[in-house]
């Protein structure tokens, strides 16, 4: 399946994009997915314990599983306001 | 960055988003407005940046109107939140609710912007003397 990720703040830098598309295997998690990223971009890996994830524009558990076309989202310490 | 529902990169006023918004039924209007101070955590602050993932934040803060208008009798609440680039003073964000008592529309916006702060996916850099780092903890 393929998905959309995009990117935001410091995770956008050190991965050089807010956008890319990703091919991952059938019943891949978000979990998975940012671990087959971090492989290609370690200073992200470092990173996970302050990111959550958004599919489709809903945070949800990295568990879950990502349907083709999915759009994963991580999402790194919001600070509006 | 586009101009949202609620996300803006102009100047936004906060007199002119609270004007109005009371109807003939409403006894209290409550505002917050997010300024830009020149310190954070004991560092001089130069002026800042917001980015968002925008599509979803114009969603989530719909969401967080409509949960507060579950929660409370509210006759209006507006939230308008500025991206790019920012300089000390400037506002950062307005939130505005009117309701037919003060209690709600006091507690609603405390809890609007508590809950914006903690959810709505919007980042914040912030420009030092020394250099520039994206802000990552909740104050």
């Amino acid at each position: 399946v393929k998905v959309t990720i995009l990117l935001f703040a410091r995770p956008r830098e050190v991965v050089g994009a807010g956008k890319l598309e990703l091919q991952v295997e059938m019943g891949s998690t978000a979990a998975t997915a940012f671990q087959e990223l971090a492989v290609r971009h370690p200073r992200l890996a470092e990173m996970r314990a302050n990111l959550r994830c958004a599919v489709d524009q809903e945070y949800v558990d990295w568990e879950t599983a990502l349907h083709d076309g999915a759009e994963l989202a991580l999402i790194p310490p919001t600070a509006g306001g | 960055v586009a101009e949202g529902r609620h996300l803006t990169t102009e100047p936004i006023d906060p007199a002119s988003t609270a004007i109005g918004l009371a109807g003939a039924e409403d006894g209290a209007v409550a505002t917050f407005t997010g300024v830009v101070r020149n310190h954070h955590d004991g560092r001089e602050v130069l002026w800042l940046e917001y980015e968002a993932y925008e599509e979803m934040a114009e969603r989530q803060i719909d969401n967080l109107i409509a949960e507060a208008r579950r929660r409370w009798p509210l006759s209006e609440a507006v939230i308008r939140h500025r991206l790019g680039h920012l300089n000390i003073g400037e506002v950062s964000v307005v939130i505005a609710v009117a309701a037919p008592h003060r209690a709600e529309a006091l507690e609603s916006c405390r809890w609007l912007i508590d809950t914006l702060k903690a959810e709505v996916p919007i980042f914040k850099r912030e420009a030092h003397a020394v250099g520039e780092v994206w802000v990552d903890d909740h104050e």
